[in-house]
């Protein structure tokens, strides 16, 4: 590239720099409430689509409630408080993680209580097996017996099979 | 015989708690209210059609009525939107339409368009008072007493069905009672 030229693209850089590039706008959030706000948005259910929380979802509403929270921390709410807003208005639906409650145990436990029913199941059919008996070898009169009969019946299905 | 039993069995209950779920899972993601039985929370919003006369929810106290959540953005609303035009038609039930997230403009041109079946139209343009309510999606209708207690909320459009079977008699229902 011809000097004049290299000159020109290196003003325009320079100048697009100042122009256009900025620094990424810090969130107005000091870190203690950054972090406690993400943390929370972790622990609600995006209702809009409910396997996601509000923390990794793109919908509306979870834009709202993540608005909601940081505000409600701004104003000094403690985590409690803010997670009683929500269940308030969405019931404990919105908790992501169920809370343990009478109606939810059974979901808490049920992996524990198969897993122990599958073990238990296991080692009685274990036993079981270790419990057969092993097969006593055939005596030398059972065996000679045990051959004839099987040629017997070969010659007998050869027989057959003409 | 006891061989055959026990993985009958462990079949058998694995049948039904999949059957269950399936069952359920017509109704699974519909997410029930907190609120039914609460004060329906109270707010004053612009109207969309007159800005400049607010509409205050206290004012519909005395009287049965509906607040129906809706947008133009919502597809479902326009399904309902006929059922709505019948209940205005009908004289039973005032509607409030909760205009939600929604264009001004563009929610002026669709009640031009299919017609208006509100009392009055609050405009919610950042969602709070829809958050107050335990709003996660449109269409959702709440059918709100004389004293301001929800009664029953409506996931969903409301069709005739919903309102001739479900709502109206639940409001003869509690009006006895």
């Amino acid at each position: 590239m011809r000097a004049p030229a290299a000159a020109l693209l290196a003003i325009l850089v320079a100048l697009g720099g100042v122009v256009g590039a900025r620094e990424a706008v810090p969130t107005a959030q000091d870190p203690v409430a950054a972090r406690r706000s993400v943390e929370l948005a972790r622990k609600l259910r995006c209702l809009v689509c409910q396997n996601q929380s509000i923390a990794e979802s793109n919908a509306d509403l979870a834009v709202d409630l993540r608005r909601q929270i940081d505000e409600q921390i701004a104003a000094g709410r403690t985590d409690a408080e803010i997670v009683g807003f929500m269940t308030d208005r969405y019931g404990d639906f919105v908790l992501y993680q169920p809370p343990l409650k009478a109606t939810t145990v059974l979901l808490w436990a049920g992996p524990g209580l198969l897993l122990l029913l599958a073990v238990l199941v296991l080692r009685r059919a274990l036993r079981q097996q270790a419990e057969t008996p092993a097969p006593v070898p055939l005596t030398g009169d059972e065996r000679a017996r045990a051959t004839r009969l099987l040629r017997e019946e070969a010659a007998a299905g050869r027989d057959a099979a003409r | 015989m006891n061989r055959y039993l026990w993985p009958l069995v462990a079949f058998a209950l694995l049948a039904i708690v999949l059957g269950v779920g399936i069952k359920n899972s017509k109704t699974k993601g519909v997410v029930a209210s907190p609120l039914i039985g609460k004060a329906a929370p109270d707010f004053v919003l612009p109207d969309l059609r007159d800005p400049d006369r607010p509409f205050d929810s206290r004012s519909m106290r005395g009287k049965w009525y509906v607040l129906n959540v809706w947008g133009t953005w919502c597809v479902e609303c326009r399904a309902e939107h006929a059922a709505l035009m019948a209940a205005k038609a009908s004289g039973k039930l005032p509607i409030v339409g909760l205009n939600w997230k929604d264009d001004s403009a563009g929610a002026l041109g669709w009640l031009a368009q299919l017609g208006d079946p509100y009392v009055a139209v609050p405009v919610d343009a950042d969602g709070r008072v829809a958050i107050d309510y335990g709003v996660y999606g449109a269409p959702e209708t709440f059918v709100i007493d004389k004293q301001g207690v929800i009664r029953y909320k409506q996931i969903g459009p409301v069709t005739t069905d919903a309102l001739q079977g479900k709502i109206l008699p639940l409001i003869r229902e509690l009006e006895q009672g």
